[in-house]
C-alpha cells in the first residue's frame, strides 16, 4: 500500500474481475470502479482528460496511490512483472525493441491462429516492423497480449487506425477474450464502437469520472 | 638509466612551435589563434603547477598530504565524468552516480597494481601512487562518461520499446539489459582500440616516456602491459557500475521506467 490511503479491503473487491480502489495520481483521480469478468467497460473523453493516466495506473506504470485487484487479489501484494503479465495494457502507440517482427513473438500456430483473426497476412511475421503500416503494427500489438492469455486488458484506441471491416474483426476477438473470462477496459473516441462493445460506460473529464454509471 | 633533461632553451622552442601555430592560424584565418595562445598557456601553468606540487608532495612522503592530492584528484573527476552528457539525471544522482562508479573502478585496479605488480615501499609512496592514480583515474572517468552518457541518451530515446517489455510482463533487469550491455560496449571501444594499436600503430605515452625517460624498451613494454591492464580492467568496473547503477535509478522498486528521475 502507497502512505495516505486506508488499505482497500479484501472484502469488498470482486472475486472474478477488475477492482479498482482510490486509484490516483497528481493527474487523475481518485477512481473507484469494477469490471466484472468477460465484462467491458467503455471510458470516452476529450484528448487529455485522463484516459491513457488511467490506464497507465492500472497496469502500474506509473506510480499512484490506491490500488487495484484482480479476482480478488491486489495488484500491491505480487510482484508487477507479474500483475502485468495477467494486466496487459496495449498503448495507442505501440512500442517495438527491435525492427524484426519475429523478435517480438514467435512463428507458432497460437500466433498464426490470432493474425488470421486479425485479419492480418502471414508475411507481415517477417517483414521489417518499420515498414509495416500504422494498422498492422496496432493489431500485431494486440496479437502480441493476447498471446500471454490476459486476465484483464486495457486498451487505448486498439482500432484509431483501422478500417470499418478489421475493426469489426478486432472486436470479435475482444468478445473471444471476453467469453473467456477476460475484464476489458476499452477508451474509444469511436461511438459506434462505444454502442458495440460497452457492458459499462463511464465518461471522463479533466481527471475525474462525470455522470452517472451506465 | 639517466633521462635527458630539458634547459630552459628547449622550453622556448616549445613555446616557440605555439607561437609558430599562432601565426599560421592567423595567416590561415583558421580563427583558433586566440584559443591556442590560451590553451598553450593554461597548459604550461598546469602542468608546471603540478609538477611543483608533486615535487614538494614527494619530498615530504606523508600519508596525509597524499591522500589530500588524491581527494582533490577524485573531486575533480566526479566533477568533469558527469559534465558532458546531454541527457542528464537530476544533479545529485548524476554526480553520485558518476563519481561512485569512477571512484570504484579505480581504487580497486589502483589497489591491486599497488599491492602486487608494482609493490612500492611503502604501497602508500608518493612517487607511485599519485601518478598511478591519476592515470587510471583519467581512463576510468573516460569509460564511465560514456556509459552513463550511453544509456542516458538510448533510455529516454527508447522509452516506448522498454515500456513495451514491461507491459509484456518484463522485469526491469529483462528490459533494460540489452540496452546496459550495449552502454557498456560503447563504453570501453575507445579502450579496445587502444589496446590494439599499442605498439604497432601508436606507442603508449607511458611507455614512450619511460623509453625517453631512459628505460630499457623490453622494461618499458612490460610496465605497459601491466599498466594497460589496469587499464581495461578499471573501465570495466566503471562502466558496468555506472550503466546498472544508472538504469536502476531510472526504474523503480515496482518495475516501472521513471523518466521522471530525468534532469529537466
Amino acid at each position: 500500500m502507497i502512505e495516505g490511503v486506508s488499505a482497500p479491503r479484501a472484502d469488498d473487491v470482486l472475486s472474478r474481475g477488475l477492482s479498482v480502489r482510490a486509484l490516483r495520481n497528481g493527474h487523475a483521480g481518485p477512481f473507484a470502479f469494477d469490471v466484472p469478468a468477460g465484462a467491458c467497460l467503455v471510458i470516452t473523453g476529450m484528448s487529455g482528460a485522463g484516459k491513457s493516466v488511467l490506464l497507465r495506473m492500472m497496469a502500474d506504470l506509473d506510480p499512484h496511490q490506491g490500488d487495484v485487484a484482480l479476482d480478488g487479489r491486489f495488484c500491491s501484494g505480487m510482484p508487477a512483472h507479474r500483475w502485468r503479465r495477467q494486466v496487459v495494457y496495449l498503448p495507442a502507440e505501440p512500442g517495438w525493441w527491435s525492427d524484426s517482427v519475429l523478435d517480438h513473438m514467435p512463428d507458432d500456430a497460437l500466433t498464426r491462429d490470432l493474425m488470421a483473426k486479425a485479419g492480418l497476412r502471414g508475411g507481415v511475421l517477417n517483414d521489417p516492423v518499420h515498414r509495416l503500416s500504422t494498422g498492422e503494427r496496432q493489431r500485431l500489438a494486440l496479437v502480441r497480449g493476447l498471446r500471454l492469455a490476459p486476465r484483464a486488458l486495457l486498451m487505448d484506441e486498439p482500432c484509431s487506425a483501422l478500417d470499418g471491416g478489421t475493426t469489426l474483426m478486432v472486436e470479435a476477438m475482444m468478445r473471444e477474450a471476453m467469453a473467456g473470462g477476460t475484464a476489458i477496459v476499452l477508451v474509444s473516441h469511436d461511438a459506434a464502437q462505444a454502442t458495440r462493445m460497452a457492458d459499462l460506460r463511464r465518461e471522463l473529464a479533466q481527471g475525474h469520472f462525470v455522470g452517472a454509471e451506465s | 638509466m639517466t633521462p635527458i633533461l630539458l634547459d630552459t632553451g628547449d622550453m622556448i622552442l616549445a613555446g616557440g612551435l605555439i607561437v609558430g601555430c599562432v601565426a599560421l592560424s592567423l595567416v590561415l584565418s583558421l580563427g583558433i589563434h586566440r584559443t591556442l595562445i590560451v590553451a598553450g598557456i593554461r597548459m604550461a601553468v598546469q602542468l608546471v603547477l603540478t609538477g611543483s606540487v608533486l615535487l614538494f608532495v614527494f619530498g615530504r612522503s606523508s600519508v596525509w598530504l597524499t591522500l589530500l592530492v588524491l581527494a582533490f584528484m577524485f573531486s575533480a573527476a566526479t566533477f568533469e565524468v558527469g559534465s558532458r552528457q546531454v541527457t542528464r539525471l537530476t544533479p545529485v544522482w548524476h554526480f553520485g552516480i558518476g563519481g561512485f562508479s569512477t571512484a570504484t573502478g579505480t581504487v580497486i585496479v589502483v589497489l591491486v597494481g599497488l599491492l602486487t605488480a608494482l609493490q612500492p615501499h611503502p604501497w602508500y609512496q608518493a612517487r607511485t601512487a599519485i601518478p598511478m592514480t591519476g592515470l587510471l583515474l583519467g581512463n576510468v572517468m573516460n569509460a564511465t562518461s560514456l556509459s552513463m552518457n550511453t544509456l542516458l541518451s538510448m533510455v529516454a530515446r527508447e522509452r516506448a520499446a522498454i515500456e513495451a517489455r514491461l507491459i509484456l510482463g518484463a522485469t526491469r533487469a529483462e528490459a533494460m539489459n540489452g540496452l546496459i550491455r550495449q552502454a557498456i560496449r560503447t563504453a570501453l571501444i575507445p579502450t579496445l582500440n587502444q589496446m590494439a594499436a599499442a605498439g604497432v600503430i601508436t606507442l603508449p605515452g607511458i611507455m614512450t616516456g619511460q623509453i625517453l625517460a631512459g628505460m630499457n624498451p623490453l622494461d618499458a613494454s612490460k610496465y605497459q602491459i601491466v599498466l594497460m591492464s589496469l587499464i581495461v580492467s578499471g573501465n570495466m568496473i566503471g562502466a558496468t557500475m555506472s550503466a546498472v547503477l544508472t538504469s536502476a535509478r531510472l526504474s523503480d522498486a515496482r518495475g516501472r521506467l521513471r523518466l521522471d528521475h530525468l534532469a529537466r
